[in-house]
């Protein structure tokens, strides 16, 4: 009897702690959004966007390798030939078509794995909701960033449209060796970025800024894996 | 009996309503935000400063929402289950006097106004017939939706509602025989007298524990002290009555949806949710004005003589609040920190523990008062 008397009291005594840290310490860990936003981690799983070389010329290549990873066959694309006079991306193809139904993304972020060319990226954006199906179902006008690396919101005057994340498509991800250097094999790197230009590589999957602070081999000399010095 | 007690009655029912209108809804603005507190989390924040206005927007919502009435319901008794559970609640707090009384001229005539909507003099025994009638509106409630879950609510309601009343009526037995004893000839299951009792401190003694005098002499007359097993009999039993955590078998959220108001929607629900708090309220009222002294507190008289009645009133009812918020705090927290019983466990408590208990305790107690009046069979 004893015993169940002080297991209830050690189990109040657990709810009582937490309020007083709540009340008085720094126990609460909600917050009022969308009053006040929260920091997220950089490898959030936003939603996605399709990123642009520094040129402007478009990255996706419409090969499909995303529509054919997506689990939950929620990504349509559909690739057509470059025009020889005006190529929209470097390669034979362009994304002609492409669509994701975010009813249906359950934001695993294995499309951004499977595209050859970091075409497609997430981002931190999470505000989307609609009130009708048509419009979770994105397409290339809402997917494709600017010209200056900002990314397109579907509801850009929506209250809960958080426009300063806008401003940069992140574009985080993993990208092995885009130089194709054998220095560089197994460490994430980038490949250039409209509105992020060429973001320094950086070791290993994770840790703190300074160990991304990668410098780089004697002989990397080629310029192309330099960091860009005007971001 | 003229026209001025007539309008007296009137007064003291409504206040008594306008009472437990405001208390309840507060008393659901601060469970939320200490539950939220409990768990770490903001809880209301929207609806005026901190989220006051929260429950008032609810009730706003409910107001307009569609009744929604189930094809199988026995439509009558459906629509009436919600109302009879709102009127037992306010029934239930009736007796309870909440502020210290006072005399007022009025007709000509002086008059005691009393802060209690009646007094009766079987206060005690009515408060648990009440109870008893207010369960038959989750079971009539859980039958009539004509739907499983619901049915199953009701029926866990009245295996519940046996077991626990039991345990509460002979709680209250032990009290009550205590009461008569102290006071013999004075009106023992009126709540204003009960009050009145518990009035004062304890006497100095001068056995051999007279060296205690300073501290005893301070020890409020509360029925507490010499009657913690009733309490905390009464007590655990008036949580199930209300159907409160952790012994809300009868709306178990993760087993039977929202157990005998599923069905229920708009008003109709609301009726429901006002009726659990103000029962809840109403269960902490009875605690401090059975075992706690009520709206009694220290200095009242002294402020009823120099400074005027009304402001001893005022500060009773202060005492009193403060002390069922004690009470309703504790409802919250054990709220937020216990798990469900599981139904053997329920049983086992009420049947095994807590009506056994209740039983040798009032044995006991009667074998003492009976040799404390008539000395020792043998001598
Ligand atoms: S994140 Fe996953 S589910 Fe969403 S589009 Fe990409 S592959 Fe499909
Ligand atoms: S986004 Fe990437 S994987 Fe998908 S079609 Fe374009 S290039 Fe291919």
């Amino acid at each position: 009897m004893m015993g169940i008397i002080g297991d209830l009291l050690k189990g109040m005594g657990v709810t009582g702690r937490q309020m007083i840290a709540t009340i008085f310490g720094d126990g609460m860990i909600t917050t009022e959004y969308p009053k006040e936003f929260r920091e997220k981690p950089d490898r959030f799983h936003g939603r996605h966007v399709l990123n642009r070389y520094e040129d402007g010329m478009e990255k996706c290549i419409g090969c499909e390798l995303c529509a054919g990873a997506c689990p939950a066959r929620c990504i349509y694309v559909r690739g057509k030939e470059n025009p020889a006079d005006a190529p929209v991306s470097p390669g034979e193809r362009f994304g002609f078509v492409y669509e994701i139904n975010m009813l249906r993304c359950i934001f695993c972020a294995l499309c951004v794995e499977a595209c050859p060319t970091e075409a497609i990226t997430m981002t931190h954006l999470f505000e989307m909701s609609t009130t009708n199906r048509e419009d979770a179902i994105y397409t290339k006008t809402e997917l494709l960033i600017n010209e200056d690396g900002s990314a397109n919101h579907m509801f850009p005057d929506d209250r809960l449209a958080n426009l300063s994340e806008l401003l940069q498509a992140d574009g985080w991800m993993r990208a092995t060796a885009p130089q194709g250097r054998v220095e560089y094999e197994g460490i994430p790197g980038w490949t250039p970025s409209a509105g992020v230009g060429l973001r320094p590589p950086e070791v290993g999957q994770s840790g703190d800024a300074a160990a991304r602070d990668f410098t780089l081999p004697d002989d990397a000399t080629s310029p192309e894996v330099q960091p860009d010095e005007e971001e | 009996m003229d026209w001025w007690d007539v309008l007296l009655v009137v007064v003291r029912v409504v206040g008594v309503f306008a009472l437990l209108m405001v208390v309840t809804v507060l008393l659901v603005w601060i469970e939320r935000k200490l539950v939220a507190d409990m768990q770490n989390r903001l809880g209301p924040m929207r609806a005026g400063p901190h989220g006051v206005l929260q429950t008032v927007a609810d009730g706003l919502k409910l107001f307009f929402k569609e009744q929604i009435t189930p094809a199988k319901s026995e439509f009558l008794i459906y629509m009436l289950a919600p109302a009879l559970s709102v009127i037992t609640a306010f029934l239930m707090f009736l007796v309870v006097p909440f502020a210290r009384p006072f005399d007022i001229t009025l007709g000509g005539e002086v008059r005691s106004f009393t802060f209690q909507a009646m007094d009766l003099n079987i206060s005690v025994l009515y408060v648990l017939a009440i109870s008893s009638i207010a369960v038959y509106a989750v079971v009539l409630a859980g039958w009539s939706s004509g739907s499983k879950y619901p049915l199953l609510g009701g029926v866990r309601a009245t295996a519940q509602a046996i077991s626990y009343e039991a345990a509460m009526g002979l709680s209250l037995v032990a009290l009550i025989m205590f009461i008569a004893v102290q006071n013999r000839g004075g009106d023992v299951m009126s709540m204003a007298s009960i009050v009145d009792f518990q009035a004062g401190t304890y006497g100095a003694t001068d056995g051999f524990l007279s060296f205690l005098n300073p501290i005893i002499t301070h020890i409020p007359k509360w029925f507490i002290l010499p009657q913690v097993i009733p309490f905390v009999i009464f007590a655990t039993a008036g949580v199930a009555e209300t159907n409160r955590a952790p012994f809300d078998l009868v709306e178990a959220e993760q087993e039977l949806v929202a157990g005998f108001h599923t069905e229920y929607s708009g008003m109709r629900f609301a009726m429901f949710f006002l009726a659990e708090y103000i029962n809840m309220f109403t269960m902490s009222a009875l605690m401090v004005t059975l075992f706690f002294g009520g709206w009694g507190g220290p200095f009242l008289d002294t402020i009823a003589l120099n400074v005027g009645p009304w402001l001893a009133t005022v500060v009773s009812f202060g005492y009193f609040m403060a002390k069922v918020f004690v009470f309703l705090f504790l409802f919250i927290w054990i709220r937020a920190s216990f798990p469900r019983l599981r139904y053997d466990q329920l049983m086992d408590l009420g049947w095994k523990r807590l009506i056994p208990g209740a039983l040798l305790w009032l044995i006991a107690s009667s074998l003492a008062l009976a040799i404390r009046q008539f000395g020792l069979p043998w001598t």
